[in-house]
């Protein structure tokens, strides 16, 4: 995907109404969106976009569990195998003493493995330079955008008045 | 987050705002010159920076001789000063975890400068546990690594090792947590740079874009977090207290520990949240962004918290007298009428009965009210710490052993000093960072803010244009 430019043809809108309205006539006039860009999450957009539920908490869920045991196991082997110490006349295996490490080293995994995994996915880091259409995306404008690679002269008429007819404020097209 | 929200409620954000005047306004202030207050402010948070170096340094130099602890009252202003910065990073986790999931659209307005609060209170806290250990330099000890000794490990039983996880996992669950909520902003903020800014800007940011699809994923990334850090949050200081609950000592050993704790944790919280909100607002002028409204459902939860810890205090009292228990009612007797009979006055007279005046709607929303009584609850709640330790351990057992404590210049400095350290975070995160989550300022504008858009609008509009 990287290894070829893209011509994209986008329209800006003012509004987040405005754009689902659009995005949802494009489907009517099966029209393939390459992506949307908000300045904030907008209600409504995924299905319309037909994108599925994000499973990134069954993957926390996930770490979760691997933080649950190696707390717990590790706990347990240090104290019934490789050293074990009486704390106080108490049993070697002393599970209730147990729990509150246990349960830090489960909410660790799961937070720093979900977030290590969320900007890994989304291909963010410090340092990437990802293309931007425009710089009023972050602010207020919510912008369409189509690949018009292979697009010929009809198709990018076609989306011109797709944008004219739904109301965008602004039409450009970018290589990214 | 599609909740239905009454239009008849008082809007969120109010002056007629674009989602443009919105960025305008949130992020001018990172982009203009320091003002004069601002760098005086900073100088001032420098320099007690400076001096508490200064004092970490005579401590370790000199060692732990120099706090005039003995060998009676082992714990003095270090730990009541842990525990104090500890309770005050317990808001902005609640702000925005618990609020999140409870559906509290006002936690929007401040939710970022509390996280942020959180984090540099949670790293004055940390200070105080390692300095204390004397050798600073062998502070790794804490952590459990296979070592030339045995390997000899860390003792898993012992609640102040399940405080070394607790805060460390805050630690770092709150800043990762803060931190994905900064991204999308850090890009809103890069696009309106330029040249070297804009460069930086792009690392902090890290490339987003606001693609819908990385918004999904964010929205779900913060739900779960916002999950993991409820119980988190209640944890940290449930934990803190097991350091006292699960002793022997009377007075420090009793169940009511762990939720007394928490309600005194999210009380302080709350409080220097107040303190640097009220300040921060008019400063960078959000006014229109950190409501009266918001001002005074904060109070609210100032009063409900205060008057938890009120209840805990008087159940304390009650329980020493009822349990019968010699030691445990002389405990309580001392903590009143005993030489540190002061401290306890100030912890009651600021902790319970001043938070009583915000029964009354007016002081509520009065922000000279707000700002005093802040730092009157901020002094109960560090005598609360002080009564709990250092009077405790002052009369123990034997007769023979009973001492009493002072501080000294340098324990008087590392405070002082924590509070410059925590001031020049502060200060520093006001000038590079959004102060407001722009992201989720927008989101909510018309669905709690006062273009409302939602079932019911035009009948709203119409009443309230019937209404003038």
């Amino acid at each position: 995907m990287k290894d070829q430019n893209k011509e994209v043809l986008y329209g800006l809108y003012d509004d987040e109404q405005d754009l689902l309205k659009a995005v949802k006539q494009a489907n009517e006039d099966h029209l393939e969106i390459m992506d949307v860009f908000t300045p904030f999450p907008v209600h409504g957009l995924d299905p319309l976009l037909g994108l599925e539920e994000s499973r990134l908490h069954i993957a926390g869920f996930i770490y979760g569990a691997i933080g649950t045991l190696t707390a717990f196991l590790f706990m347990t082997w240090v104290f019934t195998r490789d050293w074990p110490i009486i704390f106080g006349g108490k049993p070697y295996w002393s599970v209730p003493a147990f729990v509150p490490i246990t349960f830090e080293v489960t909410v660790l995994f799961a937070s720093v493995g979900m977030v290590v995994t969320f900007y890994t996915i989304c291909g963010l880091a410090p340092g990437v330079v990802n293309p931007t259409l425009d710089d009023r995306i972050t602010d207020d404008k919510f912008c369409i955008a189509f690949n018009t690679n292979d697009a010929g002269e009809d198709k990018v008429d076609k989306l011109k008045s797709f944008f004219s007819a739904t109301g965008a404020s602004e039409v450009n097209t970018k290589t990214i | 987050m599609s909740a239905v929200v009454s239009p008849i409620r008082v809007p969120l954000i109010e002056g007629g705002k674009s989602y443009h005047q919105i960025t305008e306004d949130i992020c001018s202030p990172t982009e203009k010159t320091p003002s004069t207050a601002w760098i005086i402010a900073f100088i001032i948070a420098v320099a007690g920076l400076s001096f508490y170096v200064f004092c970490v340094a005579w401590t370790i130099w000199i060692g732990i001789g120099s706090w005039d602890l003995n060998r009676t009252v082992g714990w003095g202003w270090d730990i009541t000063n842990f525990v104090w910065w500890v309770g005050i990073g317990h808001a902005g986790t609640l702000i925005s975890a618990i609020l999140l999931l409870f559906r509290q659209k006002w936690r929007t307005g401040v939710n970022r400068a509390a996280e942020a609060m959180t984090i540099f209170a949670v790293i004055c806290a940390g200070q105080f546990p390692l300095i204390h250990m004397g050798r600073l330099w062998l502070g790794f000890f804490i952590f459990p690594y296979p070592n030339t000794r045995g390997p000899l490990w860390v003792n898993f039983n012992s609640p102040l090792l399940w405080d070394v996880f607790a805060i460390s996992t805050y630690f770092t669950v709150s800043l990762l947590f803060w931190y994905t909520g900064l991204v999308p902003d850090f890009a809103t903020v890069r696009d309106r740079a330029k040249g070297l800014r804009k460069k930086i800007y792009n690392v902090l940011s890290f490339g987003w874009t606001g693609s819908a699809k990385h918004w999904q994923r964010w929205e779900s990334l913060s739900l779960v977090l916002a999950g993991l850090a409820t119980p988190l949050v209640l944890s940290v200081h449930t934990i803190v207290s097991f350091d006292f609950a699960t002793s022997v000592i009377p007075g420090w050993h009793t169940t009511i520990f762990p939720p007394y704790f928490v309600a005194g944790a999210i009380f302080s919280g709350f409080a220097m949240v107040q303190t640097l909100m009220v300040i921060t607002r008019k400063v960078l002028n959000l006014q229109e962004y950190i409501t009266i409204g918001h001002i005074e459902s904060m109070n609210k939860v100032i009063l409900l918290t205060g008057s938890i810890v009120g209840v805990a205090y008087l159940t304390e009292l009650f329980i020493a007298w009822y349990s019968g228990y010699v030691y445990e009612q002389f405990a309580f007797y001392n903590r009143v009428m005993g030489p540190y009979w002061w401290s306890y006055l100030g912890m009651m007279t600021c902790n319970v009965l001043s938070p009583q005046l915000f029964w009354s709607k007016k002081i509520r929303q009065s922000l000279f009210w707000t700002f005093f009584m802040s730092i009157f609850v901020n002094i109960g709640m560090w005598f609360e710490r002080f009564v709990i330790i250092a009077t405790t351990l002052a009369r123990d057992y034997l007769p023979s052993s009973w001492s009493y404590y002072n501080p000294t210049w340098v324990e008087i400095g590392l405070f002082v000093g924590t509070l410059g350290l925590f001031f020049t975070l502060f200060l520093i995160f006001s000038r590079v960072a959004p102060v407001v989550a722009i992201a989720e300022i927008k989101h909510i504008l018309k669905s709690a803010g006062d273009q409302y858009t939602g079932p019911n609008a035009q009948k709203h509009a119409d009443k309230a244009e019937k209404a003038h």
